[in-house]
């Protein structure tokens, strides 16, 4: 993985100095809270419900055990020993002290790692896909391009104060990993005809309250210029976005009122000022990130089937069918560490877990893991004759639930028991679908399905996108729930419909059993939850969710958001 | 009752120092129209408006040196792109530090247009804000008058290698320096 070299240390060492004092000057009441707030922001530090949160950026979801085994030792040391890994590939410390932060970035600091532009109105970690540079179906490994915008965004002087937040998310493989379609920009490695390698440009796509699937402004941007084409983008942004309306700020609000055409118009005269300029990208400076990320020691290995050597091992073979990933080396596979375990809030991950999963790296995955967008973890270079021996050492801690992909394996925000945002708890509503559904034989009969949780509609946890998306919201000073279908992220991306009037906490289970039945009722061979969902609409399922009262709890609630 | 309002800075930060400053920055009231308003005299800042609707007028002032403008966030830099060469000092507001359009402004006047004189940040100017003022331009800073300037000073030195390219830099770090080779004291892999 990347290591930085002495000007990637200053600068971060840098960065911990000004913050130290910055935080100083708060104390000190040099600041007031309100200028501190944008300057904490850029670091990572939300005030939240009960405490500080602090959000530590994880570049593209790439972590070496020495990182991992750091998170431990924060999470012992400044939290209450667990942290919580995010949709953004990122971790999260819910009970921080502010006093102690210039500490934890300088602990940070030791292992390679920062809360730079975690947060804030300026371009956040570029996220990827969890199985790059390993995925049989890679055009190219994205990960020293993400390295390259890291670098140029950090502390990117004129891009510090947007009208918005701005992500980014960079996927080099022919099935999209990444949910590049709801970024502010996606990024799509391309081979032009001549094999060229370039990128597809996708803006404006995002969710939050205006859900959109973002739209391809230009085909094929020659490699050299990802950069220049990056900032042109950034340009444009920065003095047309709008600025009166935090809800209409988003790249996504200025490229739907003028339109994706004369956006790219925008864009282009914009990039025929810095075209060829001094940041265009340079073969030797792609190798000399690129090399960081060269292949591993492979060992030429036979291709095995593990499931063969323990025939009969059930357990076995349901985790070798759903947490295991192809692996374009033959002899090796890429192993999902499911953080989605029954009771366990959706991410998260105790400090024996972090140290206990980067003893397993080191031993199964030369020394290296990945955070997945659905809060989960991946060893991705473990020998398929090593397979076993990972299951049963995993189980024993907890993280080999065999449900990747899977209804249990959902996605959910915080919401109320952490965030302030939050209009509705997700993590409960989480727990109970995964209670109630916990039989294994029936999530491996029902199949792929994603179901995504947001405490509110700022969609951290993805419900646009879902098979089956829960929005927490409020009617009343109540939670409730507005259910979705439909929703689908990569290359299929599309927005999920509501089914109809919201629903109370306990009805939310059986909801997800009615919508279930629905499905299984008209499944033909082969069809997922969402084909279903699509090919019939919304209608079939809402009758039939709506047909009788469901019980426990409150009624179906009539409400506005319907 | 004048139609406009004076604002002007005892000090300012210039070129890395605080000196002493003689301009005003005339801002419009209210009802206050470009087009009306009587710029008194001195050394006067005005609106980029104002200039616009009394171009004429002016044009000897600024002959003597004694005229600036100023952009509000939401003007765009090419507007007055031919009349850059004619004003002693071009100032760009920040109306709240946490709007972001002045920095492409700065960059756009010097990077597009090639302006050299004096870059005036004024507004919502905070010692947090200078380091990348200077990089995108800016040479002079109104700082907040309510804060200590000689701290504020402090602002412009906070890093010393940066990764982009921008108005101070023209090259990006990669072109700059060789990189690559890794740091003796790293012990990366080796745990806490
Ligand atoms: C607990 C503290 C959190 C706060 C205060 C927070 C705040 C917000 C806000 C205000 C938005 C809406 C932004 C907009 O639409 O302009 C948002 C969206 C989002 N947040 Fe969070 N969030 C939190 C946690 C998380 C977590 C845990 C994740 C997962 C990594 C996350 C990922 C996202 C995503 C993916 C979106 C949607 C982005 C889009 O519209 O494209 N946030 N968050
Ligand atoms: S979706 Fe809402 S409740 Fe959930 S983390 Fe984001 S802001 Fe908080």
């Amino acid at each position: 993985m990347y290591r930085y070299d002495q000007y990637d240390h200053l600068i971060v060492r840098e960065r911990i100095a000004q913050y130290r004092d910055q935080v100083r000057r708060r104390l000190a009441d040099e600041l007031t809270e309100e200028e501190f707030l944008p300057l904490r922001l850029q670091n990572g530090l939300y005030m939240q419900r009960h405490a500080y949160m602090l959000r530590i950026a994880v570049p593209y979801g790439l972590l070496s055990t020495a990182q991992m085994r750091m998170f431990a030792h924060i999470a012992r040391k400044y939290d209450r020993g667990y942290g919580h890994f995010t949709t953004r590939q990122n971790i999260q410390f819910n009970w921080i002290e502010l006093e102690q932060t210039p500490d934890i970035l300088t602990d940070l600091a030791s292992v390679e790692m920062h809360a730079i532009q975690t947060s804030g109105n300026c371009i956040r970690n570029t996220t990827t896909d969890e199985y790059a540079g390993v995925a049989a179906d890679e055009i190219i490994d994205p990960r020293p391009y993400a390295e390259l915008i890291r670098q140029w965004s950090t502390f990117h002087p004129e891009f510090i104060a947007l009208p918005r937040k701005f992500k980014i998310a960079i996927n080099g493989a022919v099935e999209d990993r990444a949910a590049i379609a709801v970024h502010d920009i996606g990024l799509t490695a391309v081979r032009n005809d001549a094999g060229e390698v370039g990128f597809k440009f996708m803006v404006g796509g995002g969710l939050g309250r205006t859900p959109i699937i973002g739209s391809v402004i230009n085909d094929f941007v020659p490699w050299q210029h990802l950069l220049t084409y990056t900032e042109a983008i950034m340009r444009v942004y920065n003095q047309f976005g709008r600025r009166d309306n935090k809800y209409k700020a988003r790249i996504k609000i200025l490229v739907k009122a003028v339109g994706a055409e004369e956006f790219a118009r925008l864009v282009e005269a914009e990039f025929a000022d810095l075209k060829d300029g001094p940041e265009t990208l340079t073969r030797e400076e792609v190798e000399r990130v690129a090399q960081w990320f060269n292949p591993k020691p492979y060992l030429t290995l036979p291709s095995i089937d593990p499931r063969a050597e323990h025939a009969g091992d059930k357990a076995f073979a349901n985790w070798l069918q759903r947490n295991v990933k192809p692996h374009k080396v033959p002899g090796y596979a890429s192993v999902v560490l499911s953080l989605k375990k029954t009771g366990v809030p959706p991410g998260d991950a105790t400090a024996e877990q972090m140290d206990f999963v980067a003893d397993l790296a080191d031993k199964y995955s030369f020394g290296e893991l990945r955070v997945t967008h659905e809060q989960n973890l991946v060893l991705a270079d473990v020998e398929q004759s090593k397979l076993f021996e990972v299951w049963q050492q995993a189980k024993a801690r907890g993280l080999a639930t065999p449900n990747i992909g899977l209804l249990t394996d959902m996605i959910s925000c915080p919401g109320g028991d952490y965030c302030s945002l939050a209009n509705a708890k997700s993590i409960p509503i989480a727990a109970a679908i995964a209670e109630r559904f916990d039989n294994l034989d029936f999530q491996h009969d029902i199949g792929d399905i994603e179901l995504n949780i947001s405490g509110c509609i700022n969609a951290c946890g993805h419900h646009h996108v879902g098979h089956i998306g829960v929005l927490g919201v409020d009617k009343d000073g109540a939670e409730w729930y507005q259910v979705s279908i439909g929703g689908a992220q990569g290359n299929e991306s599309a927005i999920g419909k509501i089914i109809g009037p919201s629903f109370s906490a306990p009805q939310m289970p059986e909801v997800v059993g009615r919508l279930l039945e629905v499905y299984v009722k008209n499944r033909v061979e082969g069809e997922r939850f969402v084909d279903v969902a699509q090919r019939l609409g919304v209608a079939p399922f809402k009758e039939h969710v709506y047909a009788t009262p469901i019980p426990a709890g409150a009624k179906v609630g009539e409400d506005e958001y319907a | 009752m004048p139609n406009f309002e004076l604002h002007s800075h005892k000090q300012i930060i210039k070129h890395r120092e605080v000196v002493d400053d003689d301009w005003s920055v005339l801002k419009l009231v209210e009802d206050g129209t470009p087009d009306t308003v009587e710029v008194p005299a001195g050394k006067i800042i005005v609106p980029l408006k104002v200039w616009q609707a009394q171009r004429e007028q002016l044009l000897g002032r600024a002959a003597r040196k004694e005229l600036g403008i100023w952009f509000a966030s939401d003007e765009l830099a090419n507007t007055v792109k031919d009349d850059l060469d004619k004003f002693a000092v071009i100032a760009v507001d920040f109306p709240k530090f946490s709007d972001g359009r002045g920095y492409s402004i700065a960059y756009n006047l010097r990077k597009r247009l090639g302006y050299q004189g004096e870059l005036r940040a004024i507004g919502d100017v905070l010692r947090d804000q200078l380091f990348q003022m200077y990089r995108c331009g800016f040479n002079a800073y109104a700082t907040r008058q309510d804060r200590n300037i000689h701290d504020a000073l402090k602002g412009l030195t906070v890093f010393s290698e940066t990764y982009q390219a921008s108005v101070d830099n023209e090259l990006p770090l990669f072109r700059r320096h060789p990189r690559g080779a890794l740091p003796e004291h790293s012990d990366l892999g080796a745990g806490i």
